[in-house]
């Protein structure tokens, strides 16, 4: 069958280094983390799609060992996984004045 | 520095430049809080910016504003997996003064603006996060910063904080927003000669080519992707709303690497590397989902109160409009002496007769409808591609075969009569 949107949705494959694409960037990174995850236990025992890991685009989100590790030093600030976890399970709050991505261009 | 102002505003963007810029010119003392190292460092615009907007505060801005090119082409493009369908208008007029719009970086023309705004009166204090408005007597008076005896005072807050608006969802002004009222978008700035640009794009040297992609940049998820011409730069982008994004389990980075390896994309930025990432939302909630703008002694502007209009790209223009209405209605309660709701409303009713509420309504439907029926992206799109690839393929089959081809792919399952009707309603929800 000819290739359409859907079938070229599923095969899909990531094949960049995510962190080369944050190295471009430049930092100032705080020592606290601005994002929380709220209860441990619902992205255990609730959340079959760990959706945050996915659609992050600095994938700070990954599931290692049983629970959600947050790389909150490359966060971008977007705010997608506040609205977009679907157990409003994350505590987010911007990083303090003057921390966090400084974007040059754009 | 005096504890109170006449106005503070949260946000260096161009909502709250704009605002802080038209009070100071009217006299009152201003101050801007923005939490990034300096103003622009948080911000992400694919980059066009309109020059009639920005007119109305700084005439002339384009003499001495850092831009990139003026805007003399415009194309879109209707795209599938391995095709395009090619559209698109060029004109003199927009290569000449005063020009219609340009590209910028926000994170230089954003210190630009604030360097017209300190010029003019206004305080800008930079690294620094509004954590809450405070509230006396259900009536705004102040911030509270991040800072050491951090908290601000003033007559008028002004909240130009931007999509993620958590100082407004604090005062109720709105609930937490919508996975289908915002829309993700990643995007790329590629570096490349700007001969090359010019030679790829067709252009005369300096001026500038935006094309904007509907169906294939996004896989037929809602959005749209876009190639903007800066001098030595293109920004790349891709953005679709975020509970479609969700829902098919796309890493947003991964739609813009495929975009950059379609067929028509490729050749465009062979050789480009890649300088810096970005990821910002949008809002996408429209008309419906425009907050209350106005509290006591306190309004809210651009992005923060959902002023962007997707259908058109347009968002910076409406921030600014919002800013300088917003400013306006704050130096009639300053000579009035009052900053109720009820004296500050005047912002409210001036937006709403202004083409930034009447846009937004004329489209309020539509993002809505594309989200609801995902035939316009997966299947009517495709079929305009096919429908080309069929007529202008030459391979011996007869023209009226190929028409029935056509028309078969385009009914697909579908009646002629639900086309039909698809086709009525997205002719409703764009005229
Ligand atoms: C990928 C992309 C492409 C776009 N393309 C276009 C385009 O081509 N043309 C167009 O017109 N529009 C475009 N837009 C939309 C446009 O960028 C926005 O509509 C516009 O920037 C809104 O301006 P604003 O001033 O309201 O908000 P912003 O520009 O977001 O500014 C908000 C400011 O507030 C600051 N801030 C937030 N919270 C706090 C706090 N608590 N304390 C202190 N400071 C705070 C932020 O750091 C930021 O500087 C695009 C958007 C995106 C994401
Ligand atoms: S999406 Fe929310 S609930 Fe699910 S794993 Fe991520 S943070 Fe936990
Ligand atoms: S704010 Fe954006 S970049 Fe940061 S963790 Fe959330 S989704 Fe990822």
């Amino acid at each position: 069958m000819k290739e359409n949107f859907t079938t070229k949705i599923r095969e899909l494959k990531t094949e960049i280094n995510i962190d080369d694409k944050l190295y471009l960037n430049r930092w100032k990174p705080d020592h606290q983390s601005h994002l929380e995850i709220i209860d441990p236990k619902v992205c255990e025992a609730k959340c079959s799609g760990k959706d945050c890991t996915i659609f992050c685009p600095a994938r700070v989100y990954e599931w290692r060992d049983g629970r959600i590790a947050v790389g909150y030093e490359g966060c971008l600030e977007c705010g997608a996984c506040r609205i977009g976890c679907p157990h409003q399970n994350i505590r987010w709050r911007y990083p303090r004045g003057g921390y966090g991505v400084q974007f040059r261009l754009a | 520095m005096p504890e109170k102002f006449d106005a503070i505003v949260v946000g260096a963007g161009v909502a709250g430049l704009a605002a802080a810029y038209k009070m100071s010119q009217a006299g009152l003392s201003v101050v801007v809080i923005e939490r990034g190292d300096y103003p622009g460092a948080k911000n992400v615009m694919g980059g066009v910016l309109y020059r009639s907007m920005m007119e109305d505060l700084i005439p002339e801005f384009w003499k001495e504003a850092p831009l990139q090119r003026p805007v003399v082409e415009q194309r879109f493009w209707f795209m599938d997996i391995d095709s395009v369908v090619t559209t698109g208008y060029k004109s003199q007029d927009w290569a000449r003064e005063p020009y219609n719009c340009f590209t910028v970086f926000r994170g230089q023309f954003d210190q630009w603006f604030a360097r017209k705004c300190t010029e003019a009166g206004v305080v800008i204090v930079n690294e620094t996060l509004v954590e809450e408005c405070l509230v006396e007597n259900d009536k705004v008076v102040g911030v509270r910063t991040n800072r050491p005896e951090g908290d601000i005072y003033a007559n008028v807050v002004v909240l130009a904080d931007g999509v993620n608006s958590l100082l407004a969802k604090q005062l109720g002004f709105h609930q937490e927003w919508q996975p289908q009222q915002v829309a993700l978008a990643v995007m790329e700035e590629l570096k490349l000669p700007s001969e090359v640009i010019e030679e790829r794009f067709n252009l005369e040297p300096g001026m500038g080519t935006t094309i904007e992609i509907f169906g294939g940049g996004t896989l037929g998820l809602v959005g749209t992707a876009f190639i903007y011409t800066n001098k030595e730069h293109l920004s790349l982008g891709v953005g679709a709303l975020l509970s479609q994004l969700r829902q098919a389990k796309i890493k947003p980075y991964d739609l813009l690497e495929n975009l950059k390896k379609h067929p028509a994309v490729r050749p465009l930025i062979r050789n480009a590397e890649p300088v810096e990432y970005y990821a910002h939302l949008i809002p996408e909630g429209g008309y419906k989902a425009v907050p209350q703008l106005v509290g006591n002694g306190v309004v809210v502007v651009g992005d923060a109160a959902q002023l962007v209009n997707g259908i058109h790209r347009e968002g910076s223009n409406l921030a600014m409009t919002s800013g300088r209405l917003a400013a306006e209605a704050i130096i009639r309660a300053h000579q009035m002496g009052e900053f109720d709701r009820r004296a500050l409303s005047h912002y409210e009713e001036t937006l709403r007769n202004s083409y930034v509420m009447a846009d937004l309504k004329k489209y309020k439907d539509s993002s809505h409808l594309f989200e609801k029926n995902p035939k316009y992206f997966n299947e009517y799109l495709p079929a305009a591609n096919m429908a080309l690839h069929e007529m202008l393929t030459v391979d011996g089959t007869s023209k009226k075969d190929k028409q029935k081809r056509i028309m078969q792919r385009i009914l697909g399952g579908n009646s002629l009569y639900s086309v039909g009707k698809d086709l009525y309603q997205a002719w409703k929800a764009m005229r």
